[in-house]
């Protein structure tokens, strides 16, 4: 059965392999100038450009049917929320949830965690309890927990990362007690670019009676998802990272969790009654989805979610998988170039450091030749403390880059050194 | 050399290469520690001044990058000799070069006026200005460390 299936997949990737240049042109700000050179986007761990079927949607949107959603009567309402809705059963597909109601729709990946820790971990989590996250969280992952453990007296334990950027698992293991009430973690480390194993976490946590929320904001526009087979009881993702809107995320969680949960916000949309002695709540999601939502944002979401799986994200993946082979072979070349994270799995992120060159300086020279990276910390200070480096420039890859524009990447970093080294 | 030898001037590399003045200070009677969370940078300022109210001596510390080194180094030598008063008076000059609101930058600043090419990169401008708030902080004792990310730099 293998041997007969293997050579056709090869097949199938071969005739499906995507053409870049293709796939540029439907993104229009990959066109434009800055500082007179070509821009070159490296920056896709921070957000992601837009491709026309997403700008197009919600100029359609805007154009052809703004209305309220879930109470209008009139034609506009019921096309609005039409689509709207249409958006929670793409991103349902696009994470293999089991039902459209365990997809709640935030502001994006932060307010996702936040809204698990003011509901569920307010109702759930107790003075002495535990909470696990590890060193290579971003601050969204860090802070939400903090300010748990703070109101309820409750405990931050942290797994650490060994010097390639990996989590050292005999620690998670050790960490992992019947204490730990949650596990927080990250699928893929912006800062990194490591991937975690997240199915094997789950299933040791589950094992001690541990909920498990991943933080997926990086992961989603790499890697293929599937929430059942990970078995996590949350999940969250920002539209930005995966070529749809700012301003809108997605929070999955089971739906039997997410219906013993209070509500996070109160207001319109979300309650079954309201009168002055009882209000009673909608169910999820509606329960979470107070006021008037985001609607052009969900729906260019969806269009965002779909652009990507028409091209396939083992495809997407695959084509990054080339660009960080070929990336981190170029920056090696470069005398004096440390890399930051090198795990056995990692994602499209290169982080690195240029001797006593300062990021900042590296970030600045590079946008004049119109090379856009970050530099900074990556709201992950407690990464480049581990590392003891005060900051890192990040090359992070999206579908549309190239091979040309890691060529013109490792020239910028020559000219950095060139001016300051 | 390119398109950002404004920003990146001989002077100011010299400077970030060899700064004036980096290290502890002996003695010092005013002190302030500035941060500028954007980017990590750390920057201490020691002052010596004496009962005619005249900077005797400044030293900083700390770690940056190329722009915050080299303006630090450059203000240490600027603010020695200075009356605390003039000293202030330059902080402002300094801050309206590097914010832009200035047509040209005041005249006694002298080499000072290297960071005006600051302007033209906004998101430098608190790299540039970090030693100066630092040093305005240590004039006036302020224990807090203070942020360049708490609304110091409009």
């Amino acid at each position: 059965m293998k041997t007969k299936t293997r050579p056709q997949a090869k097949k199938k990737t071969e005739k499906t392999a995507f053409k870049v240049e293709k796939i540029r042109k439907d993104f229009p700000i990959l066109k434009e100038k800055v500082h007179g050179k070509p821009l070159v986007y490296l920056d896709n761990a921070a957000t992601t450009q837009k491709p026309l079927a997403v700008i197009e949607t919600l100029d359609r949107y805007y154009r052809e049917y703004n209305a309220n959603i879930h109470r209008g009567l009139h034609l506009l309402s019921e096309k609005a929320t039409a689509a709207y809705e249409a958006s929670r059963v793409t991103a349902q597909k696009f994470l293999n949830a089991a039902d459209y109601r365990e997809i709640i729709f935030t502001r994006g990946a932060t307010e996702g965690i936040n809204l698990v820790a003011q509901t569920w971990g307010r109702q759930n989590v107790k003075a002495g309890d535990e909470i696990l996250i590890t060193t290579m969280e971003h601050h969204s992952n860090i802070v939400p927990w903090q300010m748990l453990c703070e109101e309820k007296g409750a405990i931050l334990k942290v797994v650490p990362i060994n010097d390639a950027g990996e989590l050292v698992l005999e620690e998670f293991y050790r960490l992992l007690s019947p204490k730990t009430k949650l596990v927080a973690i990250t699928h893929v480390s912006n800062a990194l670019g490591t991937v975690n194993p997240i199915a094997e976490i789950v299933k040791a946590a589950h094992d001690k009676g541990a909920k498990v929320l991943v933080d997926g904001a990086q992961a989603i526009p790499h890697l293929s998802l599937d929430v059942r087979a990970l078995d996590c009881d949350f999940y969250v993702f920002s539209g930005h990272k995966i070529y749809g809107p700012t301003g809108i995320g997605v929070l999955y969680g089971k739906y039997n969790l997410l219906d013993s949960m209070p509500p996070y916000q109160g207001g319109g949309d979300m309650i079954a009654s309201v009168t002055f002695e009882k209000t009673l709540y909608k169910k999820p999601p509606y329960k979470f989805e107070a006021g008037t939502p985001h609607i052009a944002g969900v729906i260019g979401l969806g269009a965002a979610l779909d652009y990507v799986s028409k091209i396939g994200l083992s495809t997407i993946a695959a084509h990054e998988h080339d660009l960080l082979i070929y990336g981190t072979q170029k920056l090696l070349e470069v005398p004096g170039l440390q890399i930051i994270g090198n795990a056995r799995f990692k994602a499209g992120v290169l982080s690195f450091t240029l001797g006593e060159i300062h990021p900042h300086d590296i970030g600045t020279i590079m946008d004049r030749q119109g090379v856009a990276v970050r530099a900074g910390h990556h709201c992950a200070q407690p990464v480049m403390d581990r590392f003891q480096v005060p900051a890192t420039a990040r090359a992070s890859f999206g579908l549309y880059n190239t091979r040309k524009e890691i060529d013109f990447l490792v020239k910028a970093i020559h000219k950095v050194k060139e001016v300051l080294g | 050399m390119s398109d950002f030898s404004d920003l990146y001037q001989d002077l100011i590399i010299d400077h970030q290469k060899n700064p004036r003045n980096f290290g502890e200070m002996v003695g010092a009677n005013h002190h302030a520690d500035g941060f500028n969370p954007l980017c990590g940078d750390k920057i201490a300022v020691d002052l010596k001044v004496n009962g005619e109210g005249v900077i005797e001596d400044v030293k900083f510390k700390g770690s940056g990058c190329a722009i915050s080194k080299a303006s630090a180094s450059m203000m240490t030598m600027a603010l020695k000799g200075k009356k605390t008063g003039e000293a202030e008076k330059m902080f402002h000059e300094f801050h309206d070069m590097v914010m832009g609101k200035v047509e040209k930058p005041a005249a006694d600043l002298g080499k000072l006026k290297v960071f005006a090419g600051v302007k033209e990169y906004p998101a430098r401008v608190k790299c540039a200005s970090l030693a100066w708030h630092t040093f305005e902080a240590a004039l006036h004792d302020e224990k807090e460390v203070i942020s360049t990310d708490d609304g110091v730099d409009p």
